[in-house]
This record gives C-alpha cells, structure tokens and sequence, in this order.
C-alpha cells in the first residue's frame, strides 16, 4: 500500500493540446480519491497516466516512494478496474482472478488460497468455472474486481466502472466498492463523470474541467463552497441555479425582484456592477410553507411547471438573462456536457407546499446560502474560506454522507 | 487549484524526449511488424512490373534472345494501332459491366432470402460457398459441357433453342456462355458481401418507414438501398476490377476463339504462347493502366470511399 | 403466396448453386463413348452409367496424381507463409500508430486489384533466371503476394474486435508485451488466423494463371493447371468423362472445408471487405 503523489502533470498530444494540465494532488495512503469532470476533462488520461499506459509528458508521478514516470505498467504495481471490465472470454472465471498471480509465477496452491479468498469476499463462488460471456452486468463487475484485489497491489484504480450498469446495480455495486475499500484499506483512485458517485464514494473529490484541476477538496466542502461557476453547476442534482445579480448595499437584484443578503458577503461584492448569483434548489422554500413571509427575502414569481414527487416538488420559474450573463451561461452549459437551454429556476419545494403550475406565488430563499461568481472569471466571490480552513483540519475518512 | 513553480530544469530537458522515445519504439516496431509482408507483396509486383517496363521498349523473343534489341516505344505503337488491341479492350469492358450488373443484382435478391430467412441458414450458407470456393477452371469445364450441343443438357432444357445450336460456333452464344460460368462462379461472393452491408442496415428504420406508409419498392429503394451505398460500392470496386482481369474461363471455354479474347487473354497469348516477351510486356504494362484507369473512373464516378476499401475503420 | 416466396427463394439459391456441381457429377459417371458420340444427352447418365471407371482412369494418371500433391503442398505452404506474415502486420495495423501504415493498406488494396495477367511474361522471364521456374517456391511467392491482402484485411478486422482495454489489464495485470500477445492476444484471435488461413488456401488453390505460366511439367503444376492440359487417349477429344472426374476430385476438398468452416468463411469474408 502506498501514497501516489502527482507533481504538475501535464500529457500533451501530438497536436500540442494539453489533455491534463498542470496537475498537482497527492493522494494519501489508504485515502479513496475521486476523479470526476465531463467527457473530455482529461480525468481518464491522468488514470492511465498512474497505471502507466499513458506517457507523462511532464511532471513528476510518485507511487509511494518511488518515481514511476519511466516504469512500465507491469512494474508498478496497481490493480485496475476498467470501464468495460475487460475480462479474458477465454478463461473462467477462476482463471480470470487468478491470471495476475499467474503472470507473477506463484504456486498453484497459492493462487488457488487466493483465488478462493476472493471469490468468497465477492460471492462469485458459485460461478467460478464459468466463462465472463455467462455472466450478468454485475456478475462481470465483480470479477474485474476480483483480479483487483487478489494481487497485494500498492493502489486500486477504477475507471468509470459503473457505467455500464443499470440503476439500481449501479447504487448497490456503489456501496460494495465503498465497503471493500474501507475494509482493504487500500489506497484507490476512482474515475467518473457521475457526481452522485463521486460525492458518495470520495474522501476527496478531484474536480477536473478540459485538464485542468478545478478544486479538490470534501465533497461537503465541493458542495457548500465551490470556488467557481463550473465546480457549482457541476456537483449538485438538480444542478444550482445561476441568475444575473446586481449588489447595492446588501441588497441585490434579481430577475424577481430584491433580496437581502448577509452583510459579510455583501461587502465583498461591492461596485463589482454584475454579476451571477449562485442558489441551489433546495434553498428556496414556499413561503408558505416556511412561515416568514415578507421578510426581505422572499419574492413573487409565476410558477411554469410543477413536478411533484411526494416528498418534495420542483417548481421552474422562466426568465431572462442579459446577454453578458447568458454567453456565461451557454458556455458552462456546453462545459457540463449539457445542451443551451432556455434559462429557468428550478425550485425545490415542501412536500406539502400548494402551489400549482400557473399560479403567481410568494417564494422564500435562503440568502445567507447564495454565492455570488464574478461573470467574466465566474470566480466564487463569496467564499467562506474559514469554513474551509475547519474543513481541512478535520478530514476525516468518514465524512461521505454529502 | 495548482500554481506552477518553474519545473525543474533536468526534467522539462528530459521528458518530452521520453514520450517520443515511446512513440518512435511504437514507430519502429510496427514498422518492423509490416514489413516482411510488404517486401513479399512489393518483390512480386512492383519489381515484375518495372521489368516489364524496360523490357516493354525491346524487341525481344525467346525464340531467339540474343537478337534483342531497344526498339523505343514501337512495341506500344504497334499494340495501340492494332484494331485487336481495341476489340479485346471493348469485349472486355463488356464482360466486366455485364456480369457486373448480373452479379449485383442477382447477388442481392440472394442476400435478401438469406437475410430473411431464419430456417436451413447453415445449408444455404454452404450451398452460397460451394461456387465461391469452386476452381474456376472446374466451373468452366462444367458450363462448357453443359452447354456443347454433343453432350449438355442445356439445348435440351432451353425451349427457343434448337437440339444442335453450337453455342461455342459464333460470338455472342460463345460470350453468354463465358458469362454464365462467370456469373455462377462469383455471384455468392458479392452476396456475401452486399448480405453484410444489409445486416447493418438498422431494421428499426425499416419498421419506420413501414409506419411512415412506404410500400416494399419504396422501402428497397429509399431506405435499404441508400443506407447499404458503401456496401454496394465497396462490393461493385472489388468485383469489376476481378471481371475486368477475366482469364480462366476464357481460357477453359473457347481459347480465345470466335472474338472472345479479353486483353488479360491478349497478353497471356503474346508472351507465352508466342515467346514475344518484349510485346507481352508492352500489353503488360497497358493492362496494368488500364485497370488502373477503370479503378480511379469507378471510384471517382461512384464516389467509392477508398478508406472502407482499404479496411481502415 | 408471401409465405411460399421465401421457401421458393431458398429452393431457387439452392438449385443456381449446386445445380452445375450435379451436373458435373453426373457426366463423371457417363462412359467416355457416350459422351463422345453425343447419345446420351440428358442430364443424367441413363444408359450411359460406367461406375467408377472414370474415377479409377484419372487416379491411375500419373501426372493427375502429382498435380493433386503439389497443389496441396503449394497451397499449404503458401497459406501457413502467408498468414504468419498477415498476421504481424494486421497486428501492427490494427494496434500500433506508425509512419507508412497508409501505404502498407494502400499496397494491399492495390495488389488486391493487380492485373495477375500483366506479371506473366516478367516472372516467366526472372523465374527463368532464379531457377525458381517450375518449381514449388516459384508459385508459393506469389501466391503468398496476391492472398496477403486478404489475409491482412481479414486479420486486421478481427484484431480491431479485440478490445484493446484486454491488453491493457494484461499489462497492468503484471504481463510483458509478448505475455499479453501470448496469453490474451493469441487465444482471442486464434478464429479469425484459422479463418484467414481458409480464404487463402482457397486463393492458391484456385489459381490458374501462374500454374499455367510459371510450370512446365508435373513438378510444380497444380491441379487447375493440370485440368486445362489434361488429354486423354483421343487428343482432338477432350475427355469429357475423365476431366468431369478429375473436376469432382478436385473440388472435393473445398466440399469439405466449406461444410466444416461454413460460418467462419462467411464471417471472414464480410468482416474484411465491410466494416462492421
């Protein structure tokens, strides 16, 4: 088991373009470190990069103590999960798991010792002298995984391994890799473009937008702090709210209407002209509901489109955007593998509230959550940094509940 | 998020060096890789073909080799002004743009039966394969038996024809026979091939077009048949170039007889049968153009895309 | 009548393709004399039936005999050749990003075109030179050139189906590059090698003009050859009889492969020529 610590890595491909740029992270032992981004955020290149079949282009790759930039796969040490398994049709099962101790040339009461142990941990047991073609979605799965963990490997690595699951197998085999690796204990770094996965299974979560590092930090931290436009519209289901926002004093305007926002943030942001405020959707409230009506932050607006789900509804709110802010918004849209659509709110409402498609309501928002980006940069200006600073200081390996 | 401290030195030198150093090692070993395969292609074709270039300007027959002499361009002046040059040239382009148009079309109405066919797949298959694997020669044989007025079956069997009809006696009969023995022989080749460009044919946008109201024409033609373009070209390229270097059946059937020489015959006949390697030569090198000619016309009149052609996915 | 169509069309496929096998079959039972005189016409032989006589006539030429062993010979050594080297250079082709791979495809596609007739009177001329003129080598090499392009095309589609991600874990998995060729690449592309090796052997089997040009006697001459030069006892007949024999021999071999591999050939065939 060891650390991987990557010092500025950079890949650039024949055509120049830097796949991964000037990436730094250090991954510690035993840590499970998520590499998430869009298709194309070069969060693959830097996997394959670890394991050795990518070359590094420049920059510095650790795993444990020694530099691996010049090693081949096979002397480094590290199990893979691939996206599609990659499992050997000609072999069974057994003979899949126990190809690696076979490679290395151990004794065959060894490999079977082995092979036999994780095939238990895994339940394939009673498919281990089938071939991978006999095999469900997340039988495969578990073999691929199998080949992983019976080799004393110094890191796991995953790519995308979900992905070709459905739903529900997704959300348990979720929860299988996030037990085993908590009982192995073993270093893994995991990639995926599926942000539930991300903030569920990550002690930390590596942002990564066209190969360059976004932020890397908790996944309660990506969550309540994000340092810009793209890590904000990026974790999160629905996805933040972004509208055009002018500050005066502490009292900013939006599409709605006026909103009074907390002094400290408020001072930040002074004659800063305009700018896109930041809401997630469960930061809004029926006002109704919430009792305070009136108060400064609650604003009326006309409901489009209700959907209710029982234990809550989404309410979408149409508006316009001034053209500086929608060009900002179109791109972080087509950052996010998304398509430019109209420009909407999206509201997340009390199972009980009352309000129907159609209808002008009075809405509460929480402004003491809101964040507010610099449009050009789309920088979060309103930081918290000490919140940042406690988060830091207390990392700790079970802070996944996000 | 990272800020850059100068890299060091040594390693901004070191590294990108490294990376070529992978991709030349990749470089050289697939080169290393193709090239037993290239010579063994290249040594009889591209060396054969420039000997026959220099030997195409000497008058030189085995008969007699020490009188070889360099004659300049005669050999092609002589080969270009001869009306046979010209006669077996036009037999065959008609060779090839028939048996072509009988092929494609025969072909696909085989490809449609064993596309939808569910049950005896394994039997048709073999059947289809028995003539593509067939010497040619053996099929020539079996053609020009069945058609000879002594002994075939076909005068018997063709209703407009009379019992002692000699299809090898004059031109036209002599080239349909050639034909057939060709058509049979190639046929499940290109139903093979147009059965597979057919597979890919999505069968969801079949059943649309059935929704959308297309009769079974309008379905062949607006929506199978489109859709299989790159199929059918690739199919047609292959199968033309084979029919325009038509031999063995000629050969096997009539000898060349009654006007039914192609020029792969023409050649053939001038260096080996009469020695004349230095005209044979000539004739070559005209054969070797002109397939060239009708490859870039095909693919440039089709729009063949020579990629797929090439198997470059 | 639209459920009838389709049994009709297999019957019609079945009869095209097998019917002049029937007849070819049929003649080798008819007697020389029959067929000679032209008295028994008809498709089968009726009172012309002679048995075995023909089979036994051609078994017992010599020259008959010898063309069927070098012809498997030939074609055996042309195709082990021939896709050992398709199968390095599909490989490369397949897998490795290199400088010349166009040109490597563009050779094979324009080899796969070449007119075989316009290398006659050269390699007649060089293979004179060499010694290479009537013997085995002298057809195996350009057998070996002309069946490469297929091989390649054929070998090179079943490599790129072999997913790439397999040779990673290999090597992830702790294998050397000739381990993961070996235990992982070997295996998987073992059916399309086997099926490449079937269309070439089909290649040199069925090749005519370099038996006719590059031969002159029984030592090297292949079966095609041999056919189109065999005389019977009357030279200004040809033996209808005995050649159609000789022919049921001969295609004997391609009888069996065909319904041995059926699925592979046919796998092979369409997987080199369009994409899929």
């Amino acid at each position: 088991m060891a650390a991987i610590s990557m010092k500025n890595i950079v890949k650039k491909y024949g055509d120049g373009f830097p796949a991964v740029n000037d990436v730094s992270i250090d991954v510690a032992d035993g840590e499970f470190i998520i590499l998430v981004g869009p298709s194309g955020c070069g969060k693959s290149t830097l996997l394959r990069m670890i394991v050795g079949l990518e070359d590094i282009t420049s920059g510095e790759m650790r795993i444990g103590d020694r530099v691996v930039n010049d090693l081949a796969p096979r002397d480094r040490n590290l199990a893979m999960v691939f996206q599609n398994y990659a499992l050997y049709p000609h072999l069974t099962v057994y003979e899949n798991i126990a190809f690696p101790l076979r490679l290395a040339g151990e004794k065959d009461d060894e490999v079977d010792r082995k092979v036999r142990d994780a095939s238990a941990t895994l339940e394939l047991d009673e498919h281990l002298d089938r071939k991978p073609g006999n095999l469900s979605g997340g039988q495969r799965q578990r073999v691929a995984m199998g080949r992983a963990i019976v080799r004393d490997a110094d890191a796991f690595l995953f790519d995308e391994p979900l992905s070709n699951l459905d739903a529900k197998l997704r959300g348990q085999m979720r929860t299988e890799i996030a037990r085993l690796q908590r009982r192995l204990g073993i270093t893994t770094v995991y990639v995926t473009h599926d942000q539930t996965e991300a903030m569920t299974l990550g002690d930390r979560v590596a942002v990564l937008k066209r190969g360059v590092l976004q932020q890397l930090a908790t996944p309660r931290e990506l969550y309540t702090q994000p340092n810009n436009l793209f890590v904000a519209g990026f974790i999160g289901s629905p996805p933040m709210n972004f509208l055009p926002a002018t500050v005066e004093g502490d009292q900013v305007s939006l599409p709605f209407g006026k909103v009074r926002i907390p002094q400290a943030k408020a001072e930040r942001v002074q004659g800063r002209g305009l700018l896109i405020a930041g809401v997630r959707p469960e930061h809004f409230e029926d006002a109704d509901v919430v009792g305070k009506p009136g108060d400064g932050s609650t604003f009326r607006a006309k409901v489009d489109v209700v959907e209710w789900l029982g234990n809550e509804s989404y309410a979408y709110i149409p508006f316009e955007a001034p053209p500086e802010v929608q060009a900002q918004l179109d791109q972080l849209e087509r950052d996010l593998d998304g398509e430019a659509m109209r420009t909407q709110l999206v509201v997340s409402l009390d199972g009980a509230s009352r309000i129907r498609e159609g209808d002008e309501a009075e809405l509460w928002i929480e402004t003491d959550q809101m964040h507010l980006f610099d449009p050009e940069t789309g920088e979060n200006l309103t930081l918290d940094r000490k919140v940042e600073d406690n988060e830091q200081a207390t990392l700790e390996h079970t802070a996944t509940d996000g | 998020m990272t800020t850059t401290v100068a890299t060091p030195a040594t390693q901004a030198g070191r590294q990108p060096q490294e990376v070529s150093d992978r991709t030349r090692a990749e470089n050289r070993l697939g080169m290393k890789l193709v090239a037993p395969a290239l010579v063994v292609m290249l040594v009889v074709t591209a060396f054969p073909i420039l000997r026959a270039l220099w030997l195409s300007f000497y008058n030189y027959s085995l008969t007699a080799p020490e009188d070889r002499q360099f004659i300049g361009i005669d050999n092609y002046v002589t080969a270009l002004t001869d009306s046979l040059f010209w006669r077996d040239i036009g037999m065959t382009v008609i060779y090839m743009l028939v048996t072509v148009a009988f092929e494609l079309v025969i072909g696909f109405a085989f490809a449609m039966i064993m596309h939808r066919v569910i049950f005896a797949r394994g039997i048709i298959r073999t059947s289809i394969l028995i003539p593509y694997g067939i010497i040619t020669v053996v099929s020539g044989f079996a053609w020009q038996f069945a058609f000879t007025y002594q002994n075939g079956f076909i005068n018997g069997w063709l209703p407009f024809v009379s019992a002692d009809f000699n299809w090898f006696g004059d031109t036209v009969p002599a080239v349909i026979a050639i034909m057939v023995s060709e058509i049979w022989k190639t046929t499940p080749f290109m139903s093979l091939l147009l059965l597979a460009g057919l597979a890919q044919v999505s069968e969801d946008m079949i059943e649309a077009a059935k929704v959308d109201g297309a009769t079974w024409w309008q379905r062949l033609f607006k929506v199978i048949l489109p859709n299989m373009r790159a199929a059918i070209m690739v199919a047609v390229l292959f199968r033309a170039l084979d029919a325009y270097r038509i031999f063995d059946n000629i050969f096997v059937m009539t000898a060349g007889a009654q006007g039914t020489e192609s020029i792969s015959f023409l050649t053939y006949r001038q260096s080996i049968e009469q020695f004349q390697l230095g005209m044979g030569s000539a004739l070559a090198v005209l054969l070797f153009l002109s397939v060239l000619l009708v490859a870039f016309i095909i693919v440039k009149l089709f729009r063949v895309d020579l990629a797929q052609a090439r198997g470059e996915s | 009548m639209r459920k009838l169509a389709l049994p009709l069309g297999v019957l019609l496929v079945m009869v095209w393709c097998l019917l002049p096998i029937a007849w070819i079959v049929s003649l080798s039972f008819k007697s020389q004399e029959a067929v000679s005189n032209g008295t028994d016409p008809g498709f089968l032989p009726l009172d012309s039936f002679t048995g075995w006589e023909n089979y036994q006539t051609v078994w017992e030429d010599e020259q008959f005999r010898r063309s069927i062993i070098n012809s498997i010979g030939i074609s055996l050594i042309a195709t082990i050749l021939s896709v050992a080297l398709a199968t390095l250079a599909a490989y490369a082709i397949a897998r490795l990003e290199f400088r010349g791979k166009r040109f490597v495809l563009s050779t094979a596609l324009a080899i796969a075109m070449f007119p075989v007739v316009s290398l006659v009177s050269p390699l007649f001329d060089l293979w004179r030179q060499f010694g290479l003129y009537d013997t085995w080598p002298g057809l195996i090499i350009p057998y070996m050139s002309f069946t490469l392009p297929l091989a390649i095309w054929t070998l090179s589609a079943f490599f790129r189906e072999i997913p790439w991600e397999m040779e990673q874990a290999a090597q992830v998995d702790g294998a050397t590059s000739w381990q993961a060729f070996r235990k992982v690449i070997v295996p998987l592309a073992a059916p399309g090698v086997f099926t490449a090796a079937i269309l070439t052997f089909f290649f040199a089997w069925n090749d005519f003009v370099f038996g006719i040009t590059l031969t002159s006697t029984e030592a090297a001459r292949p079966i095609p050859a041999a056919l189109s030069f065999f005389v019977g006892p009357d030279p200004f007949q040809r033996p209808a009889g005995l050649l159609a024999a000789a022919a049921v021999i001969a295609t004997i071999p391609i009888v069996i492969i065909v319904l041995l591999f059926q699925r592979k050939i046919v796998a092979g065939l369409t997987s080199g020529a369009v994409k899929g």
